[in-house]
């Protein structure tokens, strides 16, 4: 083990791919010569060479269909895309295209590519450089799409998505990339489409993703200071597959849910989530579930509207206690 | 009009109770609708209607039994002149004693584009504060059934799914039970306190006592009736012996260690091991699987099939699904289907086939450290293995040794202790030599 931060973890695992299989090269803006937006790619032009590490012009939609080409054809493109804001431009490229070839020609091409993309808000870069949009390629079959909260899951995800034969989005977050973990120091991938029981407990299930798969934690240790509550954090690692069963046997388990999400509440990852629950624990659910959500609103630049639009650990422990008084188990 | 009658829905059942009825009077019925679950001495069964019409009158209420045959609600004939009886749906007018949720999002509508319907949550509803949206995070609770609860009138009491399913198999009548969620809804902690509070006072506690020593009376629900019926018959009018004797396991541990090694992420236990070993021991003793039958001067009926039944402890009690032909499955094979019908009893949805002709049963109390005990016969069937767990002891030339005990309990009538030893004589044989359990 290795204390690493998520950045650096991300750094490990494309290293590590392009060492082991030739057929990995990385393309996207800025991520030679500069080094990357946020510096994931540091050094690997140099180590490389310019035929792995290739910059590209402000194209989106070009240099991502180039990708969904090179992948057909045999290769193993990591497409970085500076921020999930951006990948709209590629949209079609993706869901069209990436999403669709295999199944649709009969299975005559794979399309083994990987999409590193951030999202989040809170970094005042406005309404349109600030949104989680990763509904938009959870929601489409033929994708697979894995946020992890961590760094450990950061290179272990990334190894999983760069090795796998379908398109796969890795959702990374603004404000994750300089939180520190321990990472194993061996190369294994970890399981696509496997939540992770990231804190067990008794009282009632937390279920999250990326940066409030993190939150979620901080506040099942409050809650446990603070009210003596017992939390249970499912963090889902893999939006698309969804892990429904590992979601249910939680809440089977405390009778009662709260799910954290940064996209906006109405039609969001959430409802999926609650609705699972719902189909699956409906008998042994003792509240409703609550979910705790960004405002619906384009995220306000001015810090203190950014930071009220936002959903904070505030807003989830709120939501915990009225939970548990409905059930009458808050302590 | 047309009687519904309670549906013979299992061999052995003599009457079932309603645990849920899903059409209400006044509620338009066509055949094919799921219409009420029924519990049996088995299972929770769906019960769909057969004809078209309109619920006009339940007869049994939920929570009520009933024998087989009789009726428990009438349908009319479909006619538009029929008035249903009205059941306000979650669309209808709330009363004004009860006021309509706030709008979580009334401040979003400010935003142009952005606004958002109101959405009813059970925050509001519970008279807590919520910020409008663009102040903070939206928390919207699940809440239109919370809503539809309180308009549907005095009949329906609101409760949470969990609690109506732990009152229908603790048999609690909800009418009964104070209500301290929102808006006076039944939460488990009500269930809890309930339970141990009110339930029944046996004679003698003092009015309106609220001492929770008092005893407490738990009605038994259809398994624990069925439980107590067939265990009194066999313990009151089967002769029965026990016979014990312990296998050295080392060598069947060791196999199942190479065995999971080598199936690759499904793994057996000791108890398919076991099912498998029986199952072939039966089959070396004939007389073993086999039932006591009262005809003419009484006979033995040696069974052609061998069909193990294997006791698992379900939230709704002692139930023992049954591995059919078990003689003749893989002891991969017995271990997936044990899995599964071990789930669905957690789940209560075994199906009555799947719980019945069992021709043995193994009770294995292994896993909570039981050295051995006596299992009691369920008729008719002519023997039981209790099954303890596995002990490391010293072995007569020194070092250790793994045993396991399994004591036999038999039908005397059919079952004399000469077979009694030797089918465990088998058994222990099969067991110490677990190249034979797989062969």
């Amino acid at each position: 083990m290795t204390v690493r931060s998520y950045r650096e973890a991300l750094h490990d695992a494309l290293r590590t791919e392009l060492r082991r299989d030739e057929s990995v090269f990385l393309l996207g803006e800025e991520i030679g010569r500069f080094e990357g937006s946020y510096k994931i790619t540091a050094g690997l032009l140099d180590e490389f060479g310019p035929k792995r590490v290739r910059d590209t012009p402000i194209a989106e939609e070009g240099f991502t269909g180039a990708a969904v080409g090179a992948a057909m054809l045999g290769l193993r493109p990591v497409v970085e895309i500076m921020t999930i804001n951006f990948s709209l431009l590629a949209l079609d490229q993706i869901v069209n295209h990436a999403a669709k070839v295999y199944g649709m020609f009969g299975g005559q091409a794979r399309v083994p590519m990987v999409i590193r993309t951030p999202g989040g808000g809170g970094q005042q870069l406005g309404a349109t450089h600030s949104q989680n949009v990763e509904l938009y390629y959870a929601f489409v079959p033929g994708m697979k799409v894995v946020a992890p909260s961590d760094p450990a899951d950061a290179k272990a995800l990334l190894l999983a998505a760069i090795r796998d034969d379908d398109p796969v989005l890795v959702l990374e977050n603004l404000a994750l990339y300089n939180t520190r973990g321990e990472v194993p120091d061996h190369d294994e991938p970890a399981p696509i489409g496997t939540a992770r029981i990231t804190r067990t407990g008794t009282d009632i299930t937390l279920v999250a993703y990326s940066r409030m798969a993190a939150v979620a934690l901080q506040v099942a240790e409050r809650l446990a200071e603070t009210d003596g509550i017992d939390a249970e954090v499912v963090d889902l690692r893999s939006l698309r597959p969804l892990d429904r069963d590992t979601v249910v046997a939680s809440v089977r388990k405390t009778n009662c849910a709260v799910v954290l999400e940064d996209d906006w509440l109405t039609y969001g990852i959430g409802a999926e989530v609650a609705a699972t629950i719902s189909d699956g624990a409906f008998d042994w659910l003792d509240a409703p579930v609550r979910r705790v959500a960004m405002a619906e609103v384009p995220l306000p630049y001015a810090k203190p509207l950014e930071t009220a639009a936002l959903p904070s650990a505030d807003d989830a422990i709120a939501a915990v206690r009225q939970t548990l008084d409905a059930v009458a188990r808050r302590r | 009009m047309t009687d519904i009658l309670m549906p013979r829905l299992s061999d052995t059942m003599t009457e079932g109770a309603v645990a849920t009825w899903h059409k209400r009077p006044g509620d338009r019925v066509v055949p094919g609708d799921l219409l009420v679950e029924i519990e049996t001495d088995k299972a929770v069964m769906e019960h769909e209607a057969y004809e078209a019409g309109t619920v006009a009158e339940i007869l049994v209420p939920e929570g009520r039994a009933a024998a087989i045959g009789a009726p428990i609600a009438r349908l009319t004939a479909d006619s538009p002149a029929t008035p249903p009886s009205p059941v306000p749906s979650p669309g209808s007018a709330v009363p004004a004693a009860s006021a309509p949720p706030e709008s979580t999002a009334s401040g979003a509508a400010a935003v142009p584009g952005a606004a958002v319907e109101p959405a009813p949550s059970e925050s509001a509803s519970a008279g807590a504060a919520v910020k409008p949206a663009p102040s903070g995070s939206a928390a919207a609770g699940a809440a239109m059934s919370d809503v539809a609860a309180r308009v549907e009138g005095p009949g329906r009491r609101a409760a949470t799914p969990l609690v109506r399913r732990l009152a229908r198999e603790r048999g609690i009548d909800l009418s009964a039970v104070p209500g301290t969620g929102p808006g006076g809804r039944i939460v488990r902690a009500d269930l809890d306190l309930f339970g141990t509070a009110a339930v029944s006072p046996v004679a003698g506690a003092p009015a309106g006592g609220t001492d929770r020593r008092e005893p407490t009376a738990v009605p038994f629900d259809g398994v624990r009736q069925t439980i107590a019926a067939r265990l009194t018959t066999s313990a009151s009018t089967v002769p029965t012996f026990t016979v014990t004797a312990s296998a050295a396991v080392d060598d069947l541990l060791d196999l199942r260690v190479r065995v999971n090694a080598a199936l690759d992420g499904r793994k057996v236990t000791v108890n398919d091991l076991l099912v498998r070993a029986v199952a072939r021991a039966l089959r070396a003793h004939p007389g073993v699987n086999a039932s006591y039958s009262p005809e003419g001067r009484g006979r033995t009926l040696l069974h052609g099939r061998v069909h193990v039944g294997v006791a698992v402890a379900s939230p709704a009690g002692l139930i023992v699904p049954v591995i059919h032909d078990a003689d003749r499955a893989s002891v991969t094979d017995i271990s997936a289907r044990t899995r599964e019908l071990a789930g669905k009893a957690a789940d209560r949805t075994l199906a009555p086939d799947e719980l019945a002709d069992a021709t043995f049963t193994i009770s294995n109390l292994g896993m909570y450290g039981i050295e051995s005990f006596t299992a009691i016969v369920n008729p008719p069937q002519g023997a039981i293995l209790a099954v303890g767990a596995v002990r490391e002891e010293p072995a007569a030339g020194g070092g250790t040794v793994r045993r396991l005990r399994c004591t036999l309990t038999a039908d005397h009538r059919i079952i004399d202790g000469a077979l009694a030893a030797q089918f465990l004589a088998t058994l222990t044989g099969l067991l110490e030599h677990p190249l034979t359990v797989l062969a």
